[in-house]
């Protein structure tokens, strides 16, 4: 039985079992075909289109808009894929309201985007249903490469390398590969299991092996993998937390979103998963966002983004911060945590009200306490576990051109490494280019 | 409200709106629906010779084009005239008549080329009340074969001849349905006027084949693994049917002549479209079949609105305003220079007018960096092409430019007069036209 939003502290079964199926539906539902022939018609076919110049892959968006109109949504999906070999999760999960529909011409002519998304997945759901895998592996080369982790970077690594004729070996720390689509990103976003369908797909192309359970610096090395293979990709994201300044962050309660977003899409029962009767979110992107509406649908009562700067700065696209507000969550601005109270679990949160002067964030003295049993870290990850010898640029893998680091034979990409934004989709731009780069050299 | 009653060759109707001879005419149940619906008049589905009806095929009838979301655009048919007895049809058209007495209800016949065959048929026409009669010499599928509907009206001769015989023995008014499957729609309009017709009606449905079925190879619409080609109408047509309706208003020939227009009417703004080029009324038949009877509220509502808006108190006022505007190419003033003019504030940057200028035409557009697309006035013809692929409308013009102005793609300054190729230096025949 459900034990109800007003049940103190962090428990599971608030809401029942249909009302929880119900809550983790697709967040937007596929195209039915008329829809998606009605969607694609609205497509100017511009020239030299911003659209495609806003997508880190560079899909060719009109052309595969327009292979729909014609009829052909499995050619358009073979369009989309040649880029983007994730092409299927990106259209779940890019921020398209801040990439390619937010140059689209429609949105500046109306305020209302092609949906290039959600035709997106039309397409490449076209072909995934077909089966077939569509593309085929070149005469083999002889060489093989090390990525090391099974995210969408090294996904799209391991996939371009195969496809030239390598042979790729993924090292998986995590017992499935997947990376964020597996254990990140907001659950009603990538619903039926969708990630790992995903890689199954993608492996179609042959040659790849995933080793999981393989990790950097315990069961394998840089200098190993450097060693054995003819080239390394590096592809571990971003494994560390941010810790958070305030005093009492160690009570029970208190815990990174990252995990609670993992527990959630790793959940075997949605009714088993505890969730806090009053939850509060420290961060201001996506995964605060992911992680306080994942709390509302799993039934907490109060949820409340709490975010030390003021709206625009937020990580999180306008369009995420009002997919929250239409949850029910909160949005509490220029508020910064003090403490964390209660006797072993968190009880309450005190924050204080913020300020900026002269380009710096200061507190007000002006305190505001919320109930708290869940408090959930969202204020960004770190890299963790980056092998010794590999300089750094700021806190990530400094790489030039496409991902190259200052190790030879070493590459990468993705989250860890310098430069662009922390996207699946940017991340599978820098596994491509990385392997067209690692082709380039190993074939000179 | 601007009065919408026509009288046209003396058949009065509440509005220029009458369904063509067509499926939703062929019997009583269609037609008092679409009186009740408010439609100024019908011409009833064609009526054949005495005796066993024509069959239809039991498959498809029809084959449509569309637009974005399914928007029916064109109508392809292979239906051939009514397949109800004769008799049955009569005695409806004169039951209807005399129950709508302001209605106008027209005859559309068309029976053997022989004068017999219509001796016979007119008189029982003439019994039912009908207001007048129709020639059908247009249907372009199956009935032609028979040597009648085209096959009539592609032969002129055979049009007056018919018409004539009409005229004998029929006393009402008698109007040609003209086929566009013809090279010059002026002759067969002349002839029916040479036989005595009172009026025109066009166009009819055009020769067509909407699709092929890529898996069967059949045309569509499919008959058992085959096609025939059936007569295209709808939107679609709207502006072959213009022309030729402009083509009889203007000449000679036949200039004057009462024309109800028919070809992809959709809405009062088509319908007033063809009244400017000299319809007296007009016909609609697709639209009614995609949307129901209904849409008639809009047709007389728009065209009304229209109408007072401009100041216009009866139909009458607006047939053929715009036929002395119709010219031939020669005439058209070559001394008229004008620029695209791009509304840098309407744009959307979608790039198309760039596109469509630098891949197809005269290299006129300039894009830079930003997406600022400006039209190069030494480049630019004034060819209209950005503005037609533009999807804003209004945010590319064609400004006239004044006289006296230099053109800075020719050089020229802009010449107040009028002046046509008749008289232009490079024509050859210059002095001739002169």
């Amino acid at each position: 039985m459900a034990q109800g939003q007003m049940a103190p502290g962090i428990v599971p079964g608030r809401l029942s079992s249909d009302e929880l199926t119900s809550n983790f539906t697709d967040l937007h539902p596929p195209l039915a075909p008329h829809e998606a022939a009605v969607a694609a018609d609205r497509c100017y076919f511009c020239y030299d289109a911003p659209c495609v110049t806003a997508c880190p892959t560079d899909i060719d968006i009109p052309l595969f808009i327009r292979q729909i109109q014609a009829g052909q949504p499995q050619a358009a999906g073979r369009t989309i894929l040649e880029q983007n070999i994730l092409g299927g999760m990106c259209a779940r999960v890019c921020p398209t309201e801040t990439l390619c529909e937010e140059a689209c011409v429609r949105e500046a002519a109306e305020g209302k985007p092609v949906e290039i998304g959600r035709l997106q997945r039309y397409s490449t759901d076209t072909v995934m249903e077909a089966g077939d895998h569509p593309f085929e592996r070149a005469a083999p080369t002889g060489k093989t490469v090390a990525v090391i982790g099974a995210g969408p970077a090294g996904l799209a690594c391991a996939h371009r390398l195969a496809m030239l004729g390598h042979d790729v070996v993924i090292h998986e720390c995590k017992p499935k590969p997947g990376g964020l689509n597996e254990y990140g990103i907001a659950a009603y976003k990538s619903t039926n299991d969708f990630a790992q369908a995903e890689v199954d797909w993608l492996l179609k192309i042959g040659g790849i092996a995933i080793e999981t359970g393989s990790v950097l610096g315990d069961t394998i090395s840089l200098d190993g993998l450097v060693e054995n293979y003819d080239a390394v990709f590096l592809s571990i994201g971003l494994a560390g937390v941010n810790a958070l300044r305030a005093q009492g962050t160690e009570k029970d309660g208190v815990r990174a979103a990252v995990d609670f977003i993992s527990d959630v899409r790793q959940a075997e029962d949605l009714a088993h998963l505890p969730v806090g009767r009053n939850v509060v979110v420290i961060g201001g992107g996506m995964t605060a966002v992911d992680a306080a509406v994942k709390s509302k649908l799993l039934g907490a009562e109060h949820v409340t983004i709490a975010y030390r700067r003021g709206r625009d700065a937020m990580g999180a696209s306008r369009y995420e911060q009002d997919l929250a507000a239409s949850h029910g969550v909160r949005i509490l601005t220029n508020v910064q945590p003090v403490a964390v109270y209660g006797n072993g679990s968190a009880v309450d949160i005190e924050l204080e009200y913020t300020t900026t002067r002269d380009g710096r964030l200061e507190g007000t003295g002006e305190m505001i306490r919320l109930p708290a049993d869940q408090v959930l870290k969202a204020i960004g990850q770190t890299l963790e576990g980056a092998p010794e010898g590999l300089a750094l640029d700021g806190n990530k893998i400094a790489v030039t051109g496409a991902g190259r680091t200052s190790l030879d034979g070493v590459w990468a990409g993705g989250d860890c490494a310098a430069g662009g934004e922390d996207l699946t989709v940017t991340a599978v731009a820098e596994g491509r280019d990385a392997a067209m780069d690692i082709h380039a050299t190993l074939v000179s | 409200m601007a009065d919408l009653t026509t009288n046209f060759l003396g058949i009065s109707s509440p509005n220029p709106y009458w369904l063509a001879s067509a499926p939703p005419t062929d019997k009583e149940y269609n037609v008092r629906r679409a009186f009740e619906a408010g439609w100024g008049g019908v011409v009833w589905k064609t009526l054949g010779a005495e005796g066993p009806p024509v069959v239809n095929v039991n498959g498809p009838r029809y084959g449509a084009i569309y637009g974005a979301d399914r928007r029916l655009l064109g109508l392809n048919n292979i239906e051939l005239i009514t397949d109800r007895p004769l008799e049955v049809n009569l005695e409806e058209m004169a039951r209807v008549k005399a129950e709508y007495p302001d209605r106008a209800l027209i005859a559309s016949i068309m029976v053997p080329c022989e004068e017999e065959a219509w001796k016979a048929i007119l008189p029982r026409v003439a019994e039912t009340g009908a207001d007048g009669i129709e020639l059908n010499f247009g249907c372009p599928h199956g009935m032609s074969e028979r040597g009648m509907g085209s096959a009539v009206g592609q032969v002129p001769e055979y049009i007056e001849m018919v018409t004539r015989w009409c005229k004998t023995y029929y006393d009402r008014p008698v109007i040609v349905k003209l086929t566009p499957n013809i090279t010059d729609i002026r002759k067969p309009a002349a002839a029916a006027r040479n036989g005595g017709a009172d009026a025109v009606s066009l166009i009819n449905t055009i020769n067509s084949i909407t699709s092929v079925n890529l898996d069967t190879f059949s045309p569509e619409p499919s008959i058992d693994g085959k096609g025939s080609h059936g007569g295209y109408c709808g939107p679609a047509v709207k502006p072959i049917a213009l022309s030729m309706v402009s083509e009889i208003a203007r000449a000679e020939a036949t200039h004057g002549m009462p024309i109800s227009g028919i070809g992809g009417v959709t809405t009062w703004r088509d319908a007033a479209e063809f009244i400017s080029l000299g319809c007296g009324n007009v016909q609609v038949c697709t639209a009614a079949m995609t949307y129901g009877f209904k849409i008639i509220d809009e047709l007389t509502a728009g065209l009304s609105e229209w109408m007072d808006e401009k100041g216009y108190t009866s139909v009458d006022q607006v047939i053929g305003r715009a036929v002395p505007n119709v010219t031939d190419w020669q005439y058209l003033n070559l001394n008229y220079v004008a620029k695209a003019k791009i509304d840098q504030d309407q744009c959307i940057k979608c790039g198309r007018c760039y596109a469509a200028c630098e891949d197809t035409s005269h290299q006129a557009i300039s894009m830079s960096d930003d997406r600022v697309f400006e039209v190069m006035d030494d480049e630019c013809v004034a060819c209209n092409l950005c503005v037609d692929v533009c999807p804003i409308e209004g945010c590319i013009t064609m400004e006239p430019m004044a006289a006296g102005a230099v053109d800075p793609r020719t050089g020229k300054t802009v010449q107040p007069d009028y002046a046509n190729w008749t008289s232009h230096p490079n024509n050859p025949m210059a002095k001739a036209a002169e």
